[in-house]
């Protein structure tokens, strides 16, 4: 499904992946661990499009399409969804506007009818009662007010609403609590276990693979992957740190 | 009062943004003329207008002198979307507990110069007043807001507040800001604020990563902003109307 060969990319001029390869397969689950600065965030921005992050070699091909060329907005539409370590504010655009012109847009990419006032709302509030995020929380502005944890959850249930085919989650753990962990995690595992689905999560700590079990752990240091295992790995990880196991 | 001599020039502190080649060319008599509206004391007013190019070949000058009696509201919200050059000024003198409301939206790119003056006297004591002015500028465009607020020495508790904030979607458009408080009263409160910045990227960068494409990201901000312009219009149909109408010029914009 994504197959990334040999990546390289600059932030601002300074090379963070260093020859990245990474093969993702339909109904795999994968977690990228490594230290702070490893490029974890550099690459989830790189897959996504981020302006100022730029790829100076290697191949990113999604669904036997060059992913590198689409534009941020239609690397989403071809299926590829992004879970933001900071999700962004939005002051003055609602999460239902905001998220409405999110799906609608995608489907017309896609050649398909938009949803209605109706469909649309009947679907959001199906996925955040999923992620047990108050229906009220999408009336407000994107983001504006929400504590971590929330925005953590109302990403999850941007993911539900889109229903991407690949998303990749930076640190969707970081900032939850340990009843928010447990319904993050069922949350990613109801939208995303699926056969034709896959997700690379990113995450510091094993916790929240306790929930979302992960079928290959990469290690992810100094720009490139340097070890991958099962979910033994995440644990021995924890137990023993990165330089021990690396 | 329609003094030859007088015609103005960017020297003149009130024009200094203005259209020099304009000015220099414009009809004196037309320049010096002023609409009025009288507001009677507790009665409420509202203009809502979006102002495009017209026939104007080089710009126009519009303005407008209200007085607002006991009580009163005056409330006015527009558009500048028009040019080459385009001066919407309004004089607004309050009386005894009366309200004036300003909502103000610049927005233009090419080589507009589009500009919104007020003067707001505050006549007697109790009244009050709120303008909220936003610009949206692009291309070579310079959008401009002047805006002069008098509380003369007997006018205790008056209540005075401006804000300007401004939008720069590309390198070489510009925007001027002018605040000027003229305050002799000592028992009032006069709030002013002013920021110009670009369209927020990060938010552009998260909107795209949802599947929303630039243009249509860049109107929901656009939205957003000046919308603080529209919030005091009471009547939620109009607003949306005044913004949707002022939208569909930002597609002249490239992305």
């Amino acid at each position: 499904m994504l197959k990334i060969e040999n990546l390289h990319a600059t932030v601002g001029g300074t090379e963070i992946l260093k020859g990245l390869s990474l093969e993702v397969n339909a109904g795999e689950i994968h977690a990228i661990m490594g230290p702070n600065g490893a490029g974890k965030s550099t690459l989830s921005y790189v897959l996504g499009g981020r302006p100022g992050y730029e790829v100076t070699g290697g191949s990113v091909t999604f669904g036997g399409v060059n992913l590198l060329e689409l534009e941020p907005h239609e690397r989403a539409a071809a299926g590829l969804f992004l879970g933001f370590q900071y999700p962004v504010e939005i002051p003055g655009v609602s999460f239902v506007q905001f998220l409405r012109e999110a799906a609608n847009s995608q489907r017309k990419s896609r050649g398909e009818e938009p949803l209605t006032g109706g469909e649309f709302l009947k679907l959001a509030k199906e996925k955040a009662a999923l992620l047990k995020l108050d229906m009220d929380m999408l009336k407000r502005p994107v983001n504006v007010g929400f504590s971590g944890g929330e925005k953590k959850r109302a990403e999850m249930v941007q993911m539900g609403i889109l229903d991407p085919k690949f998303a990749v989650l930076d640190e969707t753990d970081s900032g939850l609590d340990i009843d928010a962990l447990r319904v993050v995690g069922d949350g990613i595992n109801a939208i995303m276990r699926a056969p034709g689905k896959a997700v690379l999560l990113i995450t510091h700590y094993q916790r929240l693979l306790d929930y979302v079990k992960p079928d290959y752990v990469h290690v992810l240091a100094g720009g490139r992957i340097v070890k991958t295992g099962g979910p033994e790995l995440a644990r021995a990880l924890e137990d023993e740190g990165y330089e021990a196991v690396t | 009062m329609n003094d030859l001599a007088a015609l103005p020039t960017t020297r003149d502190e009130d024009w200094r943004y203005g259209d020099a080649d304009y000015l220099a060319s414009a009809d004196p008599v037309a320049l010096a003329h002023w609409r009025t509206l009288e507001v009677a004391p507790g009665e409420t007013k509202c203009d809502c207008a979006v102002h495009l190019s017209g026939n104007e070949a080089k710009g126009l000058v519009d303005r407008l002198r209200v007085h607002v009696g006991k009580g009163g509201r005056y409330e006015h919200f527009a558009t500048n979307a028009a040019g080459p050059y385009a001066r919407y000024e309004i004089e607004v003198t309050l009386e005894e507990g009366a309200h004036f409301e300003f909502g103000g939206v610049t927005l233009g790119g090419g080589i507009k110069r589009q500009e919104f003056v007020t003067r707001t006297i505050h006549a007697a004591p109790r009244c009050t007043s709120n303008q909220v002015v936003r610009a949206v500028q692009w291309g070579q465009s310079v959008g401009n807001f002047l805006g002069r607020i008098e509380i003369p020495k007997d006018s205790q508790e008056v209540d005075a507040a401006q804000n300007f904030r401004a939008i720069l979607l590309e390198a070489g458009a510009s925007v001027n800001a002018k605040p000027e408080l003229e305050i002799y009263a000592d028992d009032v409160k006069a709030a002013h604020g002013a920021a110009i910045g670009a369209l927020d990227e990060q938010a552009g960068f998260y909107m795209a990563s949802r599947g929303i494409a630039p243009e249509v990201a860049r109107k929901l901000l656009v939205r957003a902003f000046i919308a603080d312009s529209f919030e005091a219009i009471g009547d939620e149909n109009v607003r949306d109307d005044m913004l949707d109408r002022t939208l569909t010029l930002l597609d002249e914009a490239a992305v």
